[in-house]
């Protein structure tokens, strides 16, 4: 996926900071103030085996359409072999300021890793 | 479109990710229309006189509806349709040079001169795909009645006697699929949507519909080709059928009506494919043999 496609679809910076609509199913209300239609994050699969991915986002009115636009979109070039479409506002995302306290504490520890064990005598191959 | 190329694609007629790799994203294998174009310039495709005739014909309807809906580029409601709109003309467009190249080898003519150098009347489309793109609900019903016909004629067709035909539209139908679905999803969506987008659905399949009628005519030519091709009323019933659920689902009544004069198997056209052509020729004939 070149660069220049991927961000032509909406800008690919994570969910919105639109109000969450628990009551409208599978179809999230537009964000407030930003008419048209609601933001979805997209997901493929590449191949059997792999997990999905995230490969950007784009606007469509209902799931349906969304799954087809990300046919369009992102599976143009023979990507994938099964989409995800996720309403963008349904995501919960981490707190970048939070970093420090989220992320930085595992450094340091090493016991948390196999490597910082000595191998006991006779074990093979590890 | 390109001059055939030079390399070959290893297995032409191989289907779909049979090659792809998992951690390599490949274009997979797929019958190419440079394959086509290869085979005719090589001279080891040789359609017989009429099914280049036929196949002639559906490269028109194919070629004349691509450069249509290439018409919508930048135009589309939203960004994402905007591609939608320009996949399925590139999937039509491929269809064309599929059916144009074979077609050619016929008569030593390439898809190129076929799709720039045939004045008005030498266009065997049908007048559906003429027709101007009006609003996007005028389009979408056009591209409705479209992918409804050219569906099952392609799933037909991919049993057909000529191995090149059956080839062309054993890729075409699965992209044909998805252009069905696409149209059928818009008109359920438009008609159920507010009292304007509904009544604009109903006036774009008002628009429409009279040139469904010209779609499903024989003539000696489809009579004289047997096996090779499809019997274009053979298709009307299934037409009837699958249109009809999606339009009672939509709550739309079919139109009612009369067909209107047809004549484009014959290169008999409306005022507006003259208009298409000097648009979509006027590079070609105006610097003949450019590329870029």
């Amino acid at each position: 996926m070149c660069p220049a496609e991927n961000s032509a679809a909406a800008p690919a910076d994570g969910p919105t900071d639109a109000p969450v609509s628990r009551d409208s199913g599978t179809t999230p209300a537009p964000a407030a103030g930003a008419p048209g239609w609601p933001l979805w994050e997209v997901f493929v699969r590449s191949n059997r085996g792999l997990s999905h991915v995230h490969a950007g986002s784009l606007h469509a009115p209902d799931a349906t359409m969304a799954l087809r636009n990300a046919r369009d979109l992102y599976t143009r070039r023979n990507e994938g072999v099964s989409i995800w479409v996720v309403p963008s506002d349904a995501i919960a995302a981490s707190d970048p300021d939070a970093k420090g306290s989220f992320f930085e504490s595992p450094q340091g520890k090493d016991y948390r890793h196999a490597t910082y064990y000595t191998k006991s005598e006779g074990v093979k191959h590890l | 479109m390109t001059t055939p190329q030079k390399h070959r694609n290893p297995t032409p007629f191989a289907q779909g990710d049979s090659a792809a790799s998992a951690t390599r994203i490949t274009p997979g294998n797929a019958l190419r229309p440079e394959d086509i174009a290869l085979a005719a310039a090589e001279g080891t495709a040789h359609p017989a006189p009429e099914v280049a005739e036929y196949a002639l014909r559906l490269g028109d309807d194919a070629l004349v509806l691509a450069q249509r809906l290439g018409q919508w580029i930048s135009r589309g409601p939203e960004l994402e349709e905007d591609v939608a709109l320009g996949n399925i003309g590139l999937d039509q467009l491929g269809h064309a040079r599929s059916f144009l190249s074979y077609a050619g080898a016929a008569w030593g003519k390439t898809e190129d001169d076929l799709a720039y150098f045939r004045r008005e009347s030498e266009f065997r489309s049908a007048h559906l795909f003429e027709q101007p793109n009006g609003d996007f609900a005028a389009t979408m019903a056009r591209q409705f009645i479209a992918a409804s016909w050219q569906y099952p004629l392609y799933r037909e067709l991919s049993s057909s006697s000529d191995p090149m035909l059956a080839a062309i539209a054993a890729k075409a139908v699965k992209e044909v699929d998805y252009h069905l679905d696409h149209s059928t999803q818009w008109l359920l969506r438009l008609a159920g949507g507010t009292d304007e987008s509904r009544r604009r659905m109903a006036a774009g399949l008002d628009l429409m519909w009279p040139f469904v009628g010209e779609l499903f005519e024989d003539d000696p030519l489809t009579a004289q080709l047997g096996d090779a091709a499809v019997v274009p009323s053979s298709l009307k019933a299934e037409f009837d059928r699958t249109t009809g659920a999606v339009l009672a689902e939509a709550g739309l009544a079919v139109p009612a009506h009369p067909m209107a004069t047809g004549g484009g198997r014959r290169g008999r056209h409306s005022e507006h494919l003259g208009y298409l052509l000097a648009e979509m020729q006027v590079l070609a004939r105006e610097f003949p043999g450019a590329s870029w």
